[in-house]
């Protein structure tokens, strides 16, 4: 907790001045004697979403841990918010991976929300504006006809938006997700980042997404990361596609383009 | 006198022949004090997977009461709850430092807790004395322990007021609980307390040997067929209380320990809703 709180001082940033906008700089995470983070550096902005990708093991998930506080490191983390002003402090939100729980467990959706918003115990009866706020929350991820759903009765990408949701109240300045490998069919997929693309329009919010999908990549994000224990190459999806590096990690074959990444499985997955 | 209040009360309402004794009375009062806190806590015990760290709580209470007659309290029931929650805690403190599964450190803890009990309580032969302990005596119930059962449910109901929800949120998934800024080991360590409170005091009438049921038999029956937290708090209190009044009058009857027959009832009840289970769960 501490800890969390030092790395949040602000100091000053010149060129992120008049945007919104979160450095993380010289970020370094090492375990015993591996080194997992080697000197990471990214600016992030608001309204814009940044995806982090990289092969496995590469430290993609450790940099969100480190950057929520989680987890010890190097380097510090500056936010700045729209008036130019560094508060230091940025709300974050945080989706997990994967939420692993026992599914045959008598919580409702509504009672996750409760538990997590509210100080008045969820064998209480919740009070209407707590159910209208919950309702709020749910209709921004496309879920609240599922707020009386027991939790493990939902699909994977369900559950997916129910963590989005609960990720948003409060309002975070920055988001961070980590996609989840499986679990989610590609029309809760292709949801899933409709409503990422809703909000950082609407919110003006900082979206960091570590991604395994490059095709909902190619067509979603703002900015591409790769990473493989420090920053390979950085840029719009189209500078980093066409990169030889990224190529060579992901095996594309040498022939494609951009192109042909952005264009698969369009069109209801005929692929062309 | 309140008591004597109460007594006319239930003589109003209860006009049967169990009811007439004043020995009854009381342990009626005390059922109905007590089983509900049962059914409440048992939906974290076992939404928590900790049925056999409840069952140690009882092993611990052994020693406990073993200390008390030692250090030559009358009524052992100090020492009991000091004991019972210091080893509640030292479990749940233990079990977050070490690498060894929980399961491991439970089964040592209790296995030492009941034999240091043993060697104190059948020094100089004297085992016999403590044998109500193992099976228990709800009819023993005086007014004064009634007003010790009243202080003890107010507290452990405000206690779980203030606490479920983090508790709820942990049970969930410990990682999700940490990225909200749930400080585990202070949760773990209350829900310990209020358990092991909870067990020494009823210990004396229910028994050493069966008290873990009424810690996971409600809430194993309202998981069967409830969705939400409220129902599987109202179900698991309904059960309790309903296994609780009649166990007392079934064993008035029949002759038999109240505690076994309570326990007997929850089981009967646990059974039904498992075969009703999937009229249920949606």
């Amino acid at each position: 907790m501490f800890r969390t709180i030092m790395h949040h001082h602000a100091a000053s940033s010149e060129d992120c001045a008049k945007l919104c906008c979160t450095k993380i700089e010289n970020f370094s995470v090492k375990i015993g004697r591996m080194t997992i983070l080697d000197q990471v550096n990214l600016h992030i902005h608001c309204g814009q979403l940044t995806a982090v990708i990289g092969p496995n093991g590469a430290g993609k998930s450790t940099l969100l841990k480190a950057v929520l506080g989680e987890i010890p490191h190097q380097g510090t983390l500056h936010y700045v918010d729209a008036k130019g002003k560094h508060t230091g402090h940025p709300v974050i939100g945080y989706v997990p991976q994967y939420l692993r729980f026992d599914v045959s467990a008598p919580i409702s959706v509504m009672d996750i929300f409760m538990a997590c918003l509210s100080n008045r115990p969820v064998w209480i009866f919740p009070t209407r504006p707590l159910r209208r706020r919950v309702l709020r929350s749910l209709a921004r991820v496309h879920a609240d006809h599922l707020i009386d759903r027991r939790l493990g009765a939902l699909s994977g990408g369900e559950l997916q938006r129910i963590l989005l949701a609960l990720a948003l109240d409060p309002m975070p300045d920055l988001l961070l997700l980590d996609e989840p490998v499986s679990g989610v069919d590609q029309n809760g997929l292709e949801l899933f980042y409709e409503i990422l693309s809703e909000l950082r329009a609407k919110e003006d919010m900082a979206i960091i997404l570590i991604s395994h999908d490059l095709n909902m990549v190619a067509r979603h994000a703002d900015q591409v990361v790769l990473l493989n224990h420090g920053v390979i190459t950085s840029g719009t999806p189209e500078e980093v596609f066409d990169d030889g590096r990224t190529r060579e990690m992901f095996g594309m074959l040498t022939g494609g383009s951009f192109g042909q990444w952005k264009g698969r499985g369009d069109d209801c997955g005929n692929p062309l | 006198m309140t008591v004597e209040i109460l007594y006319d009360i239930m003589n109003m309402l209860l006009p049967f022949e169990w009811a007439e004794h004043t020995f009854m009375k009381n342990a009626f009062l005390a059922i109905l004090l007590v089983t509900p806190l049962f059914g409440l806590l048992s939906t974290m015990v076992v939404s928590n997977r900790m049925a056999f760290f409840s069952d140690s709580l009882g092993h611990g209470a052994f020693t406990g009461i073993a200390i008390g007659v030692l250090l030559g309290f009358a009524s052992p029931l100090t020492s009991l709850m000091v004991f019972s929650v210091g080893f509640a805690l030292f479990i749940t403190y233990i079990k977050t430092k070490s690498t060894a599964s929980t399961d491991t450190i439970i089964g040592v803890f209790s296995s030492t807790a009941i034999a240091l009990g043993l060697m104190l309580m059948s020094r100089g032969g004297g085992f016999n004395k403590f044998s109500t302990y193992l099976i228990g005596d709800v009819l023993s119930i005086t007014p004064e322990d009634l007003q010790t059962l009243l202080l003890v449910a107010l507290f452990v109901l405000v206690g779980w007021g203030a606490l479920f929800n983090r508790l709820l949120i942990l049970s969930i998934n410990p990682s999700f609980a940490r990225s909200r800024g749930i400080p585990a080991l202070w949760v773990d360590g209350i829900f310990a307390s209020l358990l092991a409170l909870l067990v020494s005091i009823s210990i004396q009438w229910v028994g050493i040997l069966i008290i873990n049921a009424l810690l996971v038999l409600p809430a194993a029956a309202a998981r069967n067929v409830t969705n939400n937290v409220k129902q599987y708090h109202a179900v698991s209190v309904l059960v309790a209380m309903l296994s609780g009044v009649s166990g007392l009058i079934v064993a008035y009857y029949f002759n038999m320990a109240a505690g076994a027959t309570i326990v007997a009832i929850a089981a009967a009840i646990f059974f039904v809703t498992m075969l009703l289970k999937p009229r249920f769960i949606r």
